[in-house]
């Protein structure tokens, strides 16, 4: 394996397969009064992400936050076509359980490493939720390696 | 997961189809979660069955537009239509859809009313209740210590366990439509007594009086715990009202889910049985700092002390606030180039109409609404710029979607601005 791919392994929360470019965050997300689910771009005043889209990418981020209405909203880019294409988080909640489920896309978490420190935005990674494997290709060699 | 042979039977389909396609959902979003069990619940809060027009302009094209194609495809995350059955396990259904007497108001077309009006009527039909407020426990719906329940709405979640002592995590529109139909939900997080104790130590060095106090207080614990369990301690005097904007609050800058304050809330009579075994894996404190630093941070998106749309109502106002409005009206009049909507259930409207409060407020030209409120009908009164609000959780998103300005003060304030049309609050 070549030096610029990362693997972590973690435990399947949807099944499937996706790969993608990864859009990262250290930035819970708001789902309700967070996103628009038609343009599939994050809108909260406050956050790091705001105006980015999350259409086909693999997104990387800690988890869910704000209203109940998390599920239902991100459920809503499943049928607009916006989802993204897989979700690796790190912190387990019901509002982004119940969402990963209805937006049927490969989600994994409970990582033996942190995919925050390990995933930057722009990298291509690979997502065999099944297996519980996630393969990263750094989108640059660091200087120096 | 591990299943009962009642509840392997209704995924087997001896329920009948809309039961298994239920609990098909609920057995993948436990699976999701890691839980083990599923919970029985008697007591569900969502929003069963609510239609806007993507949704059914959406089905149309893919599989249905009726009601039942909207529950199946999208309450119950089904590919197959099934035909929605009488709900098994006692449901009401929280906010959402329009005022029946103020929807034009609100500026719902006749076709987004007539939306509203269908699904509520579907969904009446299956023996749900129909409370339409983000309050269920102001509205008749308050379960008892330890009661199972399957609660939206963070701001009524965060209250049925804190104050009330009941069990539910932060539910979503489709789980709690799957356990409407089954009267299971998965036993994970607040379920557990084990997940119940607190995390944090909240030392609170101010007196903590008004809604507004309550409400920074809400919001700065929110912004520190996140998604923890905070602990406060210090001196209170919190009435019902208190810990609704509280936790409003609390559940809008972080995820508080849960909170206990000593001596206050049921699960935490001592120090000892609000953090069990464990010690707080951190103590703030909350004095002069905390409250003017939360103070400008609510009241960061307001510049203009002119003033166009005063709201009072979030959570949904009580039978006591309202009559406090009137009484701060004091007979006096909204400004002529102010709006003041009181939103609330329509059970408590029913209580102000009897007692002449709703009647008080419109001599005073304000309007009581029912329903929704302006952040869930992204509904404020035509060219309004900059409003006034009591409510840290209404500050939190109101700006965010309606694209103005907001003051955040006392209700004192607000309805000095819905008469003035200035802003006069003052910085603590």
């Amino acid at each position: 394996m070549s030096v610029n791919t990362v693997v972590l392994r973690g435990r399947k929360v949807v099944g499937g397969v996706a790969e993608g470019e990864a859009l990262v965050t250290r930035q819970t997300i708001s789902g309700w009064g967070g996103i628009n689910p038609m343009a599939g771009t994050i809108t909260e005043t406050r956050h790091e992400l705001r105006g980015v889209s999350f259409k086909d990418k693999i997104l990387v981020f800690p988890g869910a936050k704000g209203s109940s209405g998390w599920s239902a909203v991100f459920h809503m880019t499943r049928l607009a076509g916006t989802a993204p294409k897989a979700m690796l988080f790190t912190e387990m909640t019901t509002k982004v359980a119940l969402g990963a489920v209805v937006m049927r896309v490969p989600s994994v978490t409970d990582f033996d490493k942190n995919p925050l420190e390990l995933i930057e935005t722009g990298d291509w990674v690979k997502v065999d939720a099944d297996r519980g494997i996630v393969e990263v290709r750094k989108a640059a060699l660091r200087t120096g390696s | 997961m591990k299943l009962t042979t009642e509840e392997q039977a209704l995924l087997d389909g001896r329920g009948g189809k809309a039961r298994q396609k239920a609990m098909e959902l609920l057995v993948r979003y436990g699976e999701a979660l890691g839980a083990e069990s599923l919970v029985a619940t008697d007591n569900i809060a969502g929003v069963p069955g609510s239609s806007n027009p993507f949704l059914q302009k959406y089905y149309q094209q893919h599989g249905g537009g009726g009601y039942d194609a909207i529950f199946s495809f999208f309450d119950l995350d089904s590919d197959e239509l099934v035909e929605v059955p009488k709900a098994s396990a006692h449901t009401c259904h929280l906010q959402g859809g329009y005022d029946p007497d103020n929807w034009e108001m609100l500026g719902a077309t006749p076709e987004n009313f007539r939306i509203s009006q269908e699904s509520e009527a579907f969904i009446a039909d299956r023996g749900v209740k129909i409370l339409k407020t983000c309050t269920p426990y102001l509205a008749g719906n308050v379960p008892k210590l330890g009661d199972h329940c399957a609660w939206m709405e963070s701001s009524a979640v965060v209250y049925c366990n804190s104050v009330l002592g009941a069990r539910t995590n932060t539910e979503g529109r489709e789980s709690t439509s799957a356990a409407m139909l089954t009267g299971k939900i998965p036993d994970w997080g607040f379920h557990r007594v084990e997940n119940r104790r607190g995390s944090h130590l909240i030392e609170v060095d101010l007196d903590i009086e008004s809604v507004m106090d309550w409400g920074m207080l809400g919001y700065f614990v929110g912004e520190v715990v996140g998604e923890r369990i905070p602990v406060l301690r210090g001196r209170f005097k919190a009435d019902l009202i208190r810990h609704k904007h509280f936790g409003a609050a609390a559940a809008s800058s972080g995820g508080v889910e849960m909170y206990h304050i000593v001596g206050i809330t049921p699960e935490a009579p001592t120090m000892e049985a609000a953090f069990g075994a464990s010690k707080p894996a951190e103590i703030l404190r909350y004095g002069t700092q905390e409250r003017r630093r939360t103070y400008d941070n609510l009241n960061s998106k307001a510049k203009d002390r002119d003033v166009d749309y005063v709201m009072l109502g979030c959570p949904h106002y009580s039978l006591e606030q309202i009559q406090n409005a009137c009484a701060l009206l004091d007979g006096k009049k909204v400004g002529p180039n102010t709006q003041l909507w009181v939103f609330t259930s329509r059970a408590v409207k029913a209580a102000a109409d009897a007692q002449g409060l709703t009647k008080r407020l419109r001599d005073a030209g304000a309007v009581l609404v029912t329903d929704t409120c302006s952040s869930i009908a992204q509904a404020v009164p035509p060219g309004t710029k900059v409003a006034a609000l009591d409510s840290a959780k209404q500050t939190h998103y109101l700006p965010a979607i309606m694209n103005i300005q907001a003051w955040f003060g006392t209700t004192q304030d607000c309805i000095n601005a819905a008469i003035s049309g200035r802003w006069n609050g003052v910085r603590p």
